[in-house]
């Protein structure tokens, strides 16, 4: 039975934060009236008449096209939704791929990859995402030379109009792939059966349909690019920025999840005699990542949430297209609550996803 | 020769020694060879606007006093955690305050440069304090209002992008504020940084209070102790004080975030960079002044990091 007392608290304390809320509310309101635009999302469905410099969006009865500036707002701003998560995925596996590679070289027994890894993650650690940004967009892409001058290095091609690179595809050799992939998983309790078993099916794929990937080379025409995937500028600058940036975290995390397996760990793995990267691989790692997961999912939320300084370098990103959205529109209000609750969303999803896979991995224990 | 034998003692080493020493070469000589073509007189013209702002020359000793006062009380307080050896340290704080508040009263539109940054950083982290250890407390009660509150406040201003908040209290506050009254740009951007800082705060407080042992209040409440004395002398400091390198750690990753402000047109460091940047005279000077900007933040996170080690090891974190 909760005491009165207790009772009595939250009512005020409710009832506190209750009035604050409703006097903001109505203060918003009453200017909003005043200034003759009345609290409402209908703007939503209005044409947006300006235009993003890259980005695809979806058009009932027409499925996913670009964006055109004759769509509404709202379409408007689930390009720049969309274009906020391919920055997002791609800057995930980016970060975690190289913050791993970071974090070996600061473990490293070579004094040369330990000092660079350590030098590399303190600069990128103790300066600014927004410093780092501008230094990639001004400093550096667009200082490239011109299209007609542009720079052809290791079968890509660069220059101030953006980066061509060569395209990565699929083949029909990648079902030899799948296939493999699925016999090893299939028998991965069995060491050799799956290993053997799924080379011969990868090497069998390759014999009769070929290379699982294609590679079409960086075609830079007259005009603009011919082949091979463009990234512009803007995009490049974000993508290379928030993987930067986060890789760095990414590392230092990694690096404390090693270090915080007992040394008596890798000395009873040893008497057992495992090899090094026996060790590493079956004793060690598995108790790192469990330590790893939560602060991870950290650096992950930070990274879904940094891609909205694409405002910074003009990448139409969900919030620089709601800061055009709010210009145009005078929506600030309306437009910023909705910006909001999707980040919001999409931080809760990520944390989602990251603790089922904590739960997956952690320890169950009770006291 | 430990060094060559650590650098080629087996194959697979030497290829990795090669290849990060042929990387280091090319990255210097480039470094170098820009380095000495560069022109740095953007850097060294505008110094003084870096580091204060606008400020008229007249004016800018009361910002170095404004400095030298915040250094004494930083100073006076470590002395008071006999991180640093001072006769009266209390005396130091009291004077450092004293003249922190005389040189206080600077025109707040002039403010800039490093010290916007600097001052914007810290006061954000005093303010954000007591509402974080606030919040923090709150998540913990028993009361389940309140514990849901804290929670949603948490984790809703951990959801959205700084940016938003910043742009929340940049174009959206006027709505919400009476007819007539107007805050200038950086009370509103102190505003939001505090609010944010608030939450992060929350959850570090938040993990020292969780270390402190159930024992500890049922110890001092049989004690005869309040609730209220309990948490204040007892559960507080030793939560404050787990929590120490956190908090630095939050501190320099704010220090770092005041540079968004430069995107709403307030002249902090990286907005005194980018209206350099934006004089006629130094366009295309990018390079160098990004550089010069990256070592100076570099410089004070180093800095504070510095402190806050000095701190830890006078608290004797990881010793008791």
């Amino acid at each position: 039975m909760p005491r009165l007392r207790d009772l009595l608290v939250q009512a005020m304390v409710l009832g506190l934060v209750a009035w604050g809320l409703a006097a903001l509310w109505t203060t918003a309101k009453a200017r909003m009236a005043a200034q003759g635009i009345p609290f409402s999302f209908a703007f939503l469905s209005q044409e947006a008449g300006f235009s993003l410099s890259e980005g695809i969006t979806f058009a009932p009865g027409e499925g996913f096209r670009p964006y055109q500036p004759s769509d509404t707002y709202l379409q408007a701003l689930l390009a720049g939704f969309l274009n906020t998560l391919k920055v997002t995925l791609l800057g995930l596996l980016g970060a975690t791929l190289l913050g791993l590679l970071l974090a070996l070289g600061r473990l490293s027994a070579n004094p040369l990859a330990r000092g660079l890894s350590f030098a590399y993650v303190e600069a990128v650690r103790n300066t600014p995402l927004l410093l780092q940004l501008f230094v990639w967009y001004f400093a550096i892409l667009l200082k490239l030379p011109p299209w007609e001058r542009g720079i052809a290095f290791a079968g890509a091609f660069l220059s101030q109009r953006g980066l061509l690179l060569p395209e990565l595809a699929l083949a029909p050799g990648a079902w030899g792939l799948v296939l493999a992939g699925v016999w090893a998983w299939a028998f991965r309790r069995r060491g050799l059966l799956a290993r053997v078993g799924s080379l011969a099916l990868f090497l069998a794929s390759w014999a009769l349909l070929g290379p699982p990937f294609s590679v079409r080379p960086a075609v830079p025409g007259p005009f603009g690019p011919l082949g091979g995937i463009f990234l512009s500028p803007e995009y490049a600058a974000l993508l290379i920025g928030v993987t930067l940036y986060t890789s760095a975290f990414v590392a230092e995390v990694v690096r404390g999840a090693i270090l915080a397996v007992p040394k008596g760990q890798w000395e009873a793995a040893y008497a057992l005699g495992l090899s090094y990267p026996d060790t590493f691989r079956l004793v060690v790692l598995p108790q790192a990542v469990r330590i790893a997961v939560p602060p991870l999912a950290n650096q992950y939320l930070n990274l879904a949430k940094n891609t909205s300084l694409g405002v910074a370098v003009g990448y139409p990103d969900l919030f620089s297209v709601y800061s055009t959205v709010a210009n145009q529109s005078g929506r600030s209000l309306e437009a910023i609550l909705l910006v909001m609750a999707v980040y919001l969303s999409l931080s809760l999803s990520i944390s989602a996803l990251v603790n089922g896979y904590n739960r997956r991995v952690a320890l169950r224990w009770k006291l | 020769m430990r060094l060559f034998r650590a650098l080629f003692g087996s194959p697979g080493n030497a290829l990795v020694s090669l290849v990060l020493l042929s990387f280091l070469f090319l990255l210097g000589r480039s470094l170098v060879l820009w380095a000495l073509g560069a022109e740095w007189r953007v850097v060294g013209d505008n110094l003084r606007y870096f580091f204060v702002g606008q400020l008229p020359p007249g004016m800018t000793w009361r910002a170095y006093g404004l400095l030298g006062a915040g250094l004494l009380v930083v100073w006076g307080w470590l002395g008071l955690l006999r991180a640093a050896r001072l006769p009266r340290p209390g005396l130091a704080v009291g004077v450092g305050l004293v003249l922190f508040l005389l040189f206080l009263p600077l025109p707040l539109t002039l403010w800039g440069g490093l010290l916007l940054s600097l001052l914007l950083s810290l006061s954000a982290m005093a303010l954000a304090f007591p509402l974080g250890v606030a919040l923090a407390l709150g998540r913990q009660s028993r009361l389940p209002a309140v514990r849901l509150l804290s929670v949603a406040y948490i984790e809703v201003v951990r959801g959205v992008p700084l940016v938003s908040l910043l742009f929340l209290a940049f174009v959206t506050l006027p709505l919400f504020l009476p007819e007539g009254v107007r805050l200038p740009q950086v009370v509103r951007a102190l505003l939001a940084f505090t609010l944010f800082a608030a939450a992060y705060l929350a959850e570090n407080v938040r993990g020292g209070l969780q270390a402190i042992p159930r024992g500890q209040w049922e110890a001092a409440l049989s004690l005869g102790l309040t609730p209220f004395q309990t948490l204040r002398f007892v559960v507080l400091p030793q939560a404050l004080r787990a929590v120490v390198p956190a908090l630095v750690g939050q501190y320099i990753a704010l220090f770092k975030d005041t540079s968004l402000v430069a995107l709403i047109g307030i002249l902090d460091l990286m907005g005194v960079a980018r209206a350099v940047l934006a004089n006629p005279q130094n366009v295309g000077l990018e390079r160098e002044v990004y550089l010069f900007l990256g070592l100076v933040y570099l410089a004070v996170s180093g800095v504070f990091s510095y402190l806050g080690r000095r701190v830890e090891a006078a608290l004797g974190l990881g010793k008791r």
